[in-house]
């Protein structure tokens, strides 16, 4: 129809101007889809050789790695969920306070004479309970987690110590020993809890990258108002992400205080920064949308290899934390030239 | 203000009643009143054009139609005659509603696939996602129905790297893939090259082919009158005409509108 052609012209936008497009029919490369944990690998890899460079009667014995392997999941467990809150776009503050109050949970249950088992669902519906209310808080009621959750962060805390009394509990009943045995013992020299990171982090990788749910994670990050235009509900997701964060907490505390064999009340305290660490250094973007479980399981790795290794590789232990802090501004600044490069 | 069953008289023969209906719906953002008392019809096999300076609510009304806004109070929604209670996006989309909004809805840092499948995604009988399904079906529909590059569209390309008439091909294969019975299409030219404007133009006309409806959005009056069946203006919050193509010229559509813009009222006869 040629009066067609009539419309066009004087309705098109823009004429055709042989522009160059970008041949998009070969599938991205390898750098291009996986840059950022290729790069956080590299830099792990770097930093063990200088370990081992530095101090190889220490780097070359299995002792640091089986205290590296005990202490590391402590943080790592919940850098694994706070993966999932901050690919959505959010923050989450108050998760040192939900390990300790999840721990109260357990605390009461097994005092009460509950099979341990119970006590041990209880700590973890603590932490989802949390999570809910973190994410509805900020889903629903519309305000920033950054902001809500330094409340919460408070409030549950706070909860714990006027529940405890500011006293801790041992944990040396004989009725605890399968459970200490299940997540903290020590097989072959591995510590239990460096196998359930890994499990945990199987999981997770499986809901983020095979479930509706998980996809649903990365569409309300990358652009909330497109998944809500399309049916996406971007309050369930997100409230979602909080409550996997919070049942993350919950365990973490659990093996933290099985560890120990104690419940502090101050469980947590310390805990803020490596974990919210190990998720930007594994290549999990602040401004939501990308991020990986892989990414943060090295990169949680590479905070606990720091921290177990800068001391015993001799350096002075006054700069043990402007060590960290290079390794962690060096890291996600070549992040960021990383992506801008494959972005182009 | 004419109601929609007014203007219908010579327009295709509405035997079956409107696919979507809306009944005196209202939408107002605080002080701001969106839609005042809209009356709109969508009948099979009909396209509607929508038409409506910057602000009169076109946006408004295909957000309410799909769900991302609720009407205010008093405002009613049929569907297939049926008024519909819990209206939600996710329900409108299961009912065969399909929109390629203005902004276009894509989250461009995913894969096309993701962008294809956002909100509908596939899963294998074990419940978990159908990945391989998906990028399969993804690359399959972008070779065989966008047909804006020549060449395979990779489906994990991030949206982010691709032109805007590719990235309106996304949206609008997106919307056909679903076998939606109505399809709106809020301003889909915009931005388009004179061969990628007259494809999407092709694809409107093909929805109609197919038995089906649209609701089609632009401010190019080039644009939607060769393609539509009926015209509905709107003009602050209300319809102020609703008139069947084939009564009127491009020329008459035109001062038509002149005249709404001047003086808030159709005044030709219709």
């Amino acid at each position: 129809m040629s009066i067609d052609e009539t419309f066009l012209a004087q309705g098109a936008a823009e004429a055709d101007d042989g522009h160059p497009k970008a041949d998009h029919s070969r599938a991205p490369s390898i750098w291009r889809r996986s840059g950022l944990q290729i790069g956080i690998l590299a830099v792990g890899v770097v930093i063990l050789v200088t370990f081992i460079i530095a101090a190889p009667d220490v780097f070359l014995r299995a002792n640091i790695y089986q205290a590296f392997a005990s202490t590391t999941p402590l943080f790592l467990i919940m850098a694994l969920g706070l993966t999932l809150v901050v690919i959505t776009g959010e923050i989450d503050l108050s998760f040192p306070s939900v390990m300790a109050l999840s721990m109260v949970s357990f605390v009461y249950a097994f005092q009460a004479g509950m099979f341990v088992g119970v006590a041990f669902l209880l700590a973890i519906l603590t932490g989802a309970l949390a999570g809910f209310i973190n994410g509805t808080l900020v889903s629903r009621v519309g305000i920033p987690s950054l902001v809500i959750t330094i409340g919460t962060a408070f409030l549950f805390r706070g909860i714990e110590l006027a529940i405890m009394s500011g006293r801790g509990v041992p944990l040396t009943d004989a009725g605890l020993a399968p459970v200490r045995a299940v997540l903290v013992g020590r097989y072959f020299g591995v510590p239990m809890q460096v196998v359930w990171t890994f499990l945990l982090a199987a999981l997770l990788w499986f809901i983020l990258n095979r479930t509706k749910f998980g996809a649903h994670v990365y569409l309300v990050g990358d652009n909330s108002i497109s998944a809500k235009l399309m049916g996406v509900s971007v309050a369930r997701t997100k409230t979602g992400a909080f409550m996997i964060m919070g049942m993350c907490a919950a365990f973490a505390g659990v093996v933290a205080s099985f560890e120990v064999s104690y419940f502090w009340p101050t469980l947590g305290d310390g805990s803020l920064l490596n974990t919210i660490a190990s998720v930007f250094l594994g290549g999990t973007s602040v401004f939501g949308g990308t991020g990986s479980v892989f990414g943060t399981l090295i990169g949680g790795f590479i905070i606990g290899a720091l921290n177990a290794g800068i001391v015993s590789a001799g350096i002075n232990a006054f700069w043990t934390q402007a060590v960290f802090g290079l390794v962690i501004v060096f890291s996600v600044v070549l992040q960021t030239l990383i992506t801008r490069r494959v972005r182009k | 203000m004419s109601s929609a069953t007014d203007g219908s008289t010579g327009g295709p023969p509405p035997q079956q009643g409107p696919v979507i209906e809306l009944r005196a719906v209202s939408k107002s953002f605080g002080e701001v009143r969106s839609l005042i008392n809209v009356d709109f019809a969508l009948y099979p096999g009909e396209i509607v054009g929508l038409l409506g300076d910057n602000g009169a609510g076109k946006s408004t009304l295909i957000k309410t139609i799909m769900g991302y806004h609720a009407p205010d109070p008093g405002g009613q929604i049929l569907f297939r005659g049926e008024p519909v209670s819990d209206w939600s996006v996710a329900k409108a989309r299961s009912l065969g509603i399909e929109t390629v909004y203005q902004e276009r809805a894509l989250c461009e840092l995913q894969p096309i696939w993701r962008n294809m499948f956002m909100g509908r995604e596939r899963r294998t009988r074990w419940g978990a996602l159908d990945v391989s399904g998906m990028r399969r079906e993804a690359a399959r529909l972008m070779s065989e129905q966008m047909g804006f590059t020549s060449t395979a569209v990779h489906p994990d390309n991030t949206v982010q790297t691709m032109s805007g008439g590719e990235k309106q091909g996304v949206a609008i294969t997106r919307a056909l893939y679903f076998e939606a019975q109505v399809v709106i299409l809020d301003e889909p030219t915009m931005g388009l090259s004179l061969s990628e404007t007259r494809k999407t133009l092709n694809f409107i006309r093909s929805i109609k082919d197919r038995g089906r409806s649209a609701i089609f959005i632009d401010h190019n009056v080039f644009h939607v009158y060769p393609v539509v069946d009926r015209i509905v203006v709107l003009d602050r919050g209300r319809v102020t005409a609703d008139v069947v193509k084939g009564d009127l010229t491009v020329e008459d559509l035109i001062h038509g509108l002149q005249d709404v813009a001047r003086t808030g009222e159709w005044s030709q006869r219709a």
